[in-house]
């Protein structure tokens, strides 16, 4: 099913959640709404589910209007960070309620839920933990039977807050890896919300980057990472050094009335020995040798540099904490410094 | 229910025992046990066994005499009338009001969690006032009740209004703190997953408030059957119609029928102790789930 939000607007008391925002959630996709805390994108998920009520704006579920319509009848599914299982039944018993609770006209039998509950529960592979209660659960498990009990009852949309937020970083990572395997088998239309910019690049077929309650920009992982629109999006996803500077002649050079604000990524930026024009001064503080990049951190005149580099490179550049040496960007983004334009 | 508090303070108390550096004196702890231990014995105790010495001083014959006596047996048949209907009418309210303390954002919260408080600062003797002020014969609705043939005030319905009033608070004020703990996250999850609220409330609330729910209603219970200051006022203390167990006790000891007067004051000591059992056995399960919560 596809969703579609119009000029949604929510407030709380004096304070403006979302401003207006439209946005299309194509059929079948796997999309990310990623920001930092109070940016809004819980309160979107939410006013799709129907927990919540927009002020103003419409949502279309497959083009329906459906605004008005009760969250019991807009076939989500809803997995809640905390999870929220009923914990006083069983696992069981939790992935059955949407199909027990179900008018008795649409209910199914006995026999029926019961194969269909530990069908799910096999897919989530917890089928052995079937009359266990949540409370003897770890908070991976508890998800994935929050995911099954979601599952159930058929939705078209399946809307996932935090997912992930409350587990160990390993336990995240699996889960993550799971979930998207599991999407790729259902192709059901799908939005989660996170904080983690790992998260969402990794997970989402596209990412919705928002901030202050309005949407930053929206593309595929490659382009929002590779190609930020706009400061904000460059300093969130991923690290970055930001020069001062000022466009000349649709070059950029650093220092001058600082008009300008180029963005590089720790890759983009280059060290080297001997400096060029518009090379920037720098002098190395500390060098981390583990993993396959080293990472470098550079103190300049009244700013510091981070740079990433293959350990060879390093190696060959002979680096130590105290040398003094020139930075170059391979390539930058420029942005003007009072406001969100975007120069090059 | 104050389930986890404790269990963490026990815990507390096991570290501070062991240090050599927190243990106080065994001087300090032998002035302080004797002390509250002394205060129990003479001041709890003591009454209990005096209640249950006096009421079979004359044997058993008389005790039981005093119990089965037509007086005695319309005392309790109204105590437990009063109860009987004053306990559910106390759940409906006291789970609707902590529903919407907990789980609604209103305006006039703040007043209302003031006003469920009211009974427990009021004296029951004001409340009693109160009822018979508002539904007397001389009252506000006095000549129009009185019209129409309806008593309240010397009469059932007035005790059962006093014994709603000074129980009101305790079914509301154990739900509200367990079921802000809950939050409303299970609830929605229902709604989404197509419960109705009716199913919602049975299949998700009501299981969650449970033994929180039972305790609320063995207090109310043990305050609806013990209640006499308000009952008092409002009662007429007319023999064998408005007379609850507690004023049939206070009537038979003013008479010096004192072997009549414990033996009635016996079955409310043991009511008591039967409170206490339960509401030591709800606790333990309560904690039992509470723990489940938490492993």
């Amino acid at each position: 099913m596809s969703i579609r939000v119009e000029n949604i607007t929510k407030t709380f008391g004096g304070f403006t959640a979302l401003h207006g925002l439209s946005l299309d959630f194509p059929h079948g996709q796997l999309t990310a709404l990623l920001g930092p805390s109070g940016c809004g994108k819980t309160t979107l998920l939410r006013i799709i589910a129907g927990l919540e009520q927009a002020d103003a704006g419409t949502i279309l579920l497959e083009g329906e209007d459906a605004t008005d319509k009760h969250v019991r009848e807009r076939q989500v599914g809803f997995v809640f960070q905390h999870y929220a299982l009923f914990r006083h039944m069983s696992v069981f018993e939790n992935v059955a309620f949407g199909l027990r609770v179900k008018p008795r006209s649409k209910r199914l039998g006995e026999a029926e839920i019961r194969k269909k509950v530990m069908a799910l529960l096999d897919m989530v592979q917890l089928a052995r933990l079937a009359d266990r209660f949540p409370a003897q659960l770890s908070g991976g498990q508890r998800q994935r039977v929050a995911l099954a009990r979601a599952l159930a009852v058929e939705p078209q949309v399946l809307l996932l807050d935090e997912p992930f937020g409350a587990l160990d970083a390993k336990v995240r990572k699996e889960l993550r890896r799971w979930l998207r395997q599991l999407h790729d088998e259902l192709h059901i239309t799908s939005i989660f919300v996170t904080h983690d910019q790992e998260e969402a690049l990794e997970l989402a077929d596209r990412i919705v980057v928002m901030n202050e309650g309005k949407i930053e920009q929206i593309g595929t992982p490659q382009e929002v990472y590779d190609h930020p629109a706009t400061p904000f999006v460059y300093s969130f996803l991923g690290t970055s050094n930001i020069l001062r500077g000022d466009m000349a002649d649709g070059k950029f050079r650093p220092g001058g009335n600082a008009g300008s604000l180029a963005y590089i990524r720790p890759h983009e930026l280059m060290v080297t020995r001997q400096g060029g024009p518009d090379a920037i001064a720098a002098t190395v503080r500390r060098v981390f040798e583990f993993g396959a990049l080293s990472r470098i951190e550079l103190a300049g005149e009244n700013q510091s540099y981070e740079v990433e580099m293959p350990q060879a490179e390093r190696a060959s550049l002979a680096l130590q904490a105290g040398d003094a040496v020139f930075l170059q960007p391979r390539r930058l983004q420029v942005f003007a410094a009072d406001g969100p334009d975007y120069v090059i | 229910m104050a389930g986890g508090s404790s269990r963490l303070a026990k815990a507390g108390q096991t570290r501070f025992e062991a240090r050599e550096a927190t243990r106080d004196s065994a001087l300090v702890k032998g002035i302080v046990l004797t002390l509250s231990l002394v205060f129990f014995a003479v001041f709890l105790l003591l009454p209990l066994v005096v209640v249950f010495a006096e009421a079979l001083r004359k044997g058993w014959d008389t005790y039981l005499a005093a119990l089965v006596e037509p007086d005695a047996l319309s005392a309790i048949k109204l105590t437990l009338t009063a109860a009987l209907i004053a306990v559910p009418l106390n759940v409906v309210f006291g789970v609707s009001a902590a529903w919407a303390i907990a789980k609604f954002e209103f305006r006039g919260k703040a007043l209302l969690v003031t006003l469920i408080d009211l009974p427990f600062s009021v004296s029951p003797v004001i409340a009693g006032l109160c009822y018979v002020l508002v539904f007397g014969a001389q009252g506000w609705f006095g000549s129009w009740l009185a019209a129409n043939d309806i008593k309240i005030i010397f009469a059932v319905p007035g005790i059962v209004l006093a014994t709603v009033f000074v129980t009101f608070p305790f079914v509301a004020r154990e739900l509200i703190p367990l079921m802000e703990a809950q939050g409303t996250e299970e609830e929605e999850a229902a709604t989404v997953l197509g419960a109705s609220g009716w199913q919602t409330f049975w299949r998700v609330t009501i299981p969650n408030i449970k033994w929180g729910l039972m305790y609320g209603i063995i207090l109310t219970n043990a305050r609806a059957m013990g209640e006499f200051g308000a009952v008092s006022v409002v009662s007429g203390h007319i023999r064998g119609f408005t007379n609850t167990m507690p004023l049939h006790v206070e009537i038979l000891y003013n008479e010096y029928q004192f072997a009549a007067a414990f033996a009635v004051a016996s079955l409310l000591a043991l009511l008591a102790l039967v409170t206490l059992a339960l509401k030591t056995f709800v606790e333990w399960q309560a904690e039992r789930a509470h723990k489940e919560i938490e492993a």
